[in-house]
């Protein structure tokens, strides 16, 4: 096996290695991890949730004794991000769930985030303070002002040395730019600004500037009785910073560029398989809706999840993917029940491992799936507290779709739909992995021989 | 809270729907949901899959309903909802071998008339809610002149052309892409629309003038409402205004 950047060969075997969250089986809503995210290194993990907090864990140094024991990831800082709001002019409740977080690339000693809501975006800074200056001459050691009558010596104030504390601060607050659910926000290459996507329009910010934006995509209809389409995810090209696409509702993917004009909506690519004719149902445009779209780490593809599928696509071809994976193809027959229950309106995401060699996403009954790109082989994992030994191998699991089910096989009709794996994230080097199940955060690395 | 603005025969519908079925489980199997299927009728050799249809088309019903019970729906749910709707109408369209919907047999309830027309009324109502969508937008900027009765911010003109469209009574040609959109986008006033306003179905189904039902109250809402959203948007400057940076 090639050790260090993921491949999934037949030798990759999966180890539990954390879980993160409680045990109880009445879980709170506000405990439901809504988003997990990496920083670009891979040393911070982030998750928010639905009662709008962040949670950043950190990956402890490795240590020489224990080579076979990679770093594990413990909490290093905690704080509120967004608060339940009430919009009074239109009678609203504005959700505190937080929908994404990303990262910016760290330039200095404190780390900084985007956090988003389904209406505001904030940017918090995250840092250390180690030290604290003691020897005020105009305050005592209880920070009280010293009558300034009573001093009679001067000193200079010293640094000591105090116990860790990581504060997180929020230094922007961009709000107000949003009328309907913002779905997706994406750093820009260039780091001075990011966009942020909700259902019908995609602005365009500057880090330093919180009371305007751009508006650089809008598809809402002059009427909006010709509504048929809505925009479901976007994202900035990872190099170059005048590109972009966006996916739609109804299967289609749109790549802009910014310097043809200041209002991308007419696209530069446009991106879509036609129908296949025999799996038409009532549900196709249902389960063409795309969730999430994400470029792969050299900029030459871009990966889409629908509701059975995941798609890659070559930038240069826009009539079909170059290459379709079927997550759980054994739902098409169950559509209309999955209708009924809502379950076929959930949106799953998908990563790409570091060097793009592998996909991943999520599935029902706490499975998540696996794909390698150059060996087509697949995988079915489960984050299960059942496998949560530490460095317990995950045993691949099977769903039987009919006929004989095997011993550890499991039948569609037994899969729980209210156990979904929405959200994943892969470490940007590492095989090691983070899935979000429910309200427990799950890590896995690759055994290391 | 009031509810969000739907149209009033989204909500009869939604009650026809639900007496429909009570009804259903008392009578024989055949009272389908659409009286017009009835077994005597030629066309039903083809019931099985216009029941399907049929029931689909009452369950997305229910979905949009629903989804429009949400304080702030969720537009690609509603979207791909009401797409959905469009398809399994236009697959129930041939049913041009049944007998036009409208003429109803010996003693329609209303809730039948209700379900036969759904068609045109269902468009009328997407499109009228997917309109009124829009409108939030409206509420965001300068609220509008408090002149009228209703709450603040909403044109109430919106409504009446709207309710104009909904011809209940007319011929529904069963196609969802009707003539009969253009009122269902416009703007509805909330206060017409609040459930306990509306007696049952015994009370027909002529559009509601705009002074209607929610008459006696209406004034009193709005003086309360109105000086509370004065102190708000007074107020809401200071609120809304973000830490500055260095800070």
């Amino acid at each position: 096996m090639i050790p260090g950047i993921g491949t999934l060969t037949q030798d990759t075997l999966w180890c539990f290695s954390q879980v993160k969250g409680t045990i109880e089986i009445g879980t709170t809503e506000a405990d439901i991890i809504s988003t997990v995210e990496f920083n670009h290194t891979g040393e911070l993990l982030a998750t928010g949730d639905k009662g709008g907090r962040v949670v950043i864990f950190q990956r402890e140094q490795e240590s020489k004794n224990q080579v076979h024991r990679r770093g594990e990831y413990n909490v290093y800082s905690t704080f509120q991000s967004h608060e339940p709001e009430f919009d009074y002019l239109k009678s609203l409740e504005i959700e505190e769930k937080i929908n994404k977080i990303r990262w910016l690339p760290q330039q200095n000693a404190a780390y900084f985030l985007l956090s988003t809501n389904d209406k505001t975006v904030k940017l918090w800074k995250v840092s250390e303070r180690d030290k604290r200056p003691e020897g005020y001459n105009l305050k005592d050691e209880e920070g009280r002002l010293r009558d300034p009558a009573t001093i009679t010596t001067l000193r200079v104030p010293v640094l000591r040395p105090m116990d860790l504390m990581v504060e997180a601060t929020p230094r922007r607050v961009f709000a107000n730019a949003h009328t309907y659910h913002i779905n997706s926000i994406s750093v820009n290459s260039d780091y001075e600004t990011y966009m942020s996507a909700d259902d019908l329009r995609i602005n365009l910010w500057n880090f330093e500037i919180t009371n305007q934006s751009f508006n650089i995509v809008d598809i809402k209809p002059a009427n909006m009785e010709e509504l048929t389409e809505v925009i479901t995810a976007a994202e900035f090209h990872p190099h170059h910073c005048n590109t972009f696409v966006y996916s739609s509702s109804k299967g289609t993917i749109r790549l802009c560029d910014m310097r043809a004009s200041a209002l991308c909506d007419r696209h530069t690519k446009f991106f879509e398989e036609p129908e296949d004719p025999s799996n038409r149902s009532f549900f196709s445009e249902i389960i063409s809706s795309i969730s999430d779209v994400k470029f792969s780490h050299s900029g030459r593809y871009i990966m889409t999840r629908d509701y059975l599928t995941v798609k890659v696509w070559d930038l240069n071809m826009e009539n079909r993917p170059i290459e379709t994976y079927q997550v759980h193809d054994y739902l098409r027959s169950k559509l209309c029940s999955l209708y009924e229950n809502d379950c076929i309106f959930d949106k799953f995401e998908c990563v790409w491992n570091g060097s793009d060699s592998v996909i991943m996403t999520g599935s029902y009954n706490n499975f998540f799936r696996m794909f390698d790109r150059n060996t087509k082989r697949d995988v079915t994992l489960e984050a299960s507290r059942e496998n949560s030994k530490p460095r317990a191998i995950l045993k691949p699991r099977k769903v039987c779709v009919g006929g004989k089910r095997r011993k550890d096989e499991i039948s569609v009709d037994s899969l729980d739909f209210s156990k979904k794996i929405l959200h994943t994230a892969w470490h940007p080097s590492e095989n090691i992995i983070a899935v979000a199940a429910t309200n427990n955060l799950y890590i896995f690395q690759d055994k290391v021989n | 809270m009031l509810p969000p603005p739907f149209p009033d025969w989204l909500w009869m519908l939604s009650k026809g729907l639900k007496r429909k079925r009570e009804e259903e489980e008392e009578k024989e199997p055949l009272a389908v949901d659409a009286w017009w299927l009835d077994p005597g009728h030629a066309a039903v050799a083809q019931a099985p899959q216009a029941v399907a249809s049929s029931s689909l088309f009452d369950l997305s019903v229910l979905k949009l309903h629903h989804s429009l019970q949400q304080s702030e729906p969720d537009l690609r749910h509603l979207v791909l909802v009401v797409n959905t709707l469009r398809r399994i109408q236009a697959s129930m369209a041939p049913a041009a071998a049944l007998p036009p919907v409208p003429s109803p047999p010996a003693a329609p309830s209303v809730a039948d008339n209700l379900l036969a027309s759904s068609d045109a009324a269902l468009s009328a109502s997407m499109a009228s809610l997917l309109e009124d969508l829009s409108h939030i937008e409206g509420l965001s900027q300068a609220p509008q002149p408090l002149a009228d009765e209703g709450p603040p911010g909403r044109s109430i003109g919106g409504a009446a052309p709207s309710l104009g469209a909904l011809d209940l009574l007319g011929p529904a040609t069963g196609c969802l892409l009707d003539d009969g959109l253009e009122g269902l986008f416009e703007d509805i006033d909330t206060s017409m629309y609040d459930n306990e306003l509306w007696a049952p179905a015994s009370e027909g189904l002529k559009p509601v003038p705009e002074d209607g039902p929610g008459k006696e109250e209406a004034p009193e809402l709005d003086e309360a409402e109105l000086d509370y959203l004065m102190d708000v948007l007074v107020g809401t400057q200071a609120l809304e205004r973000p830490p500055g940076p260095g800070r």
